[in-house]
């Protein structure tokens, strides 16, 4: 889901940049609220997931490879503004480092992994698990399908990215100058690779992760006591 | 902490099983990530190279590229798990490096328990 350069125009990349920055110093102001310094430890170790989990490249056979992104996860532990921060912090690195995902498509990258993946799975992750307690299966279950259905929001909007290009710039013979798959083929591909097999790796990563914690270590997983609908994020 | 310090060793695991996550792939036939190709394996998908793909495609040249060795990658699977070990290893240290700044700049000070905000 690293949009490389090249892929996307301009008008894109700008575009997601410009709608990435603001949610960037959103979440900084959010953080400064509300992150205490004993937690800065695991933000960071939040950011290192996200980074490590991202190269265990799972192959579909004879097919595409994909991965999880561990975003939820870390919403579900620090809220989805500290997984915004930690995930954008992994996807720079990835970027300037090692060339996974490109440097004009660093924002919309962070657009669809740092802030749609964990808001939404976020969101459905707190629908799930609601006011019960920390060691309830809701809380795993939750994070395990939001992680799934993040990941998949996620993986659908690179494909809308992606299937743009075609008819946002083309030459005179009909060549694509940036992506060349229209929306009606990125978009069966991506749901369907991601439906069928990536959500998964992300459900059960998530999943088995919180439940670990659930066990060993629930003071790490936030308790809900606040009244519905007082501070969603 | 103890957590913590469980945490971290589980990190350090991770980074170690990393080359599942290139030999799996390799051994299985898959490719590249979809919509993440070269410039070269998109001319055989499509039939040509768009223009401006190639163009930009070219525009960063990452330290350690696709993490792996800079320059001529190792050629043999065992060199490229290695490599593959020390880019997890060097990345995840920058992150945490990055994100301990980031925190501590962001983060409150525990004067009180009490959550107010400012």
């Amino acid at each position: 889901m690293h949009i490389p350069d090249g892929y996307l125009g301009p008008a894109t990349y700008v575009t997601s940049y410009a709608v990435v920055a603001p949610l960037w110093a959103v979440a900084s102001r959010r953080l400064s609220q509300s992150l205490k310094s004993r937690q800065v430890p695991l933000l960071a170790m939040g950011a290192a997931f996200s980074f490590v989990i991202m190269m265990f490249n799972v192959p579909i056979p004879g097919g595409t490879t994909g991965h999880a992104v561990g975003a939820v996860l870390v919403a579900v532990l620090l809220g989805p503004w500290a997984a915004c921060v930690a995930v954008t912090t992994a996807l720079v690195v990835q970027a300037l480092m090692f060339g996974d995902g490109g440097i004009t498509a660093l924002g919309a990258n962070c657009l669809t992994m740092a802030v749609i993946m964990p808001f939404v799975g976020f969101g459905v992750y707190r629908l799930i698990a609601g006011h019960s307690p920390v060691g309830s299966r809701r809380h795993w279950l939750g994070a395990a399908v939001g992680g799934y259905v993040g990941l998949n929001v996620a993986a659908l909007a690179t494909a809308v990215l992606f299937g743009l290009q075609p008819l946002l710039a083309h030459d005179a013979a009909g060549h694509a100058l940036y992506a060349p798959y229209p929306l009606q083929v990125a978009l069966p591909v991506m749901a369907v690779e991601h439906l069928v097999v990536f959500g998964w790796v992300e459900a059960i990563v998530t999943g088995l992760v919180v439940a670990y914690l659930q066990r060993h270590a629930s003071e790490l997983i936030p308790a809900r006591t606040t009244a519905p609908g007082e501070d969603v994020a | 902490m103890k957590t913590n310090r469980k945490l971290w060793i589980g990190l350090a695991i991770l980074a170690v099983l990393t080359p599942l996550g290139l030999l799996l792939p390799t051994w299985l036939g898959a490719g590249s990530a979809w919509g993440e190709w070269g410039a070269e394996e998109i001319g055989k998908l499509v039939g040509y190279v768009p223009q401006q793909l190639e163009r930009l495609g070219g525009l960063w040249h990452a330290p350690l590229p696709d993490y792996s060795r800079p320059g001529e990658p190792p050629a043999g699977l065992l060199g490229q798990s290695l490599w593959y070990i020390v880019c997890a290893v060097v990345g995840m240290a920058v992150v945490v490096g990055l994100s301990l700044l980031l925190g501590r700049l962001l983060a409150r000070h525990e004067q009180s328990t009490t959550d107010m905000d400012e």
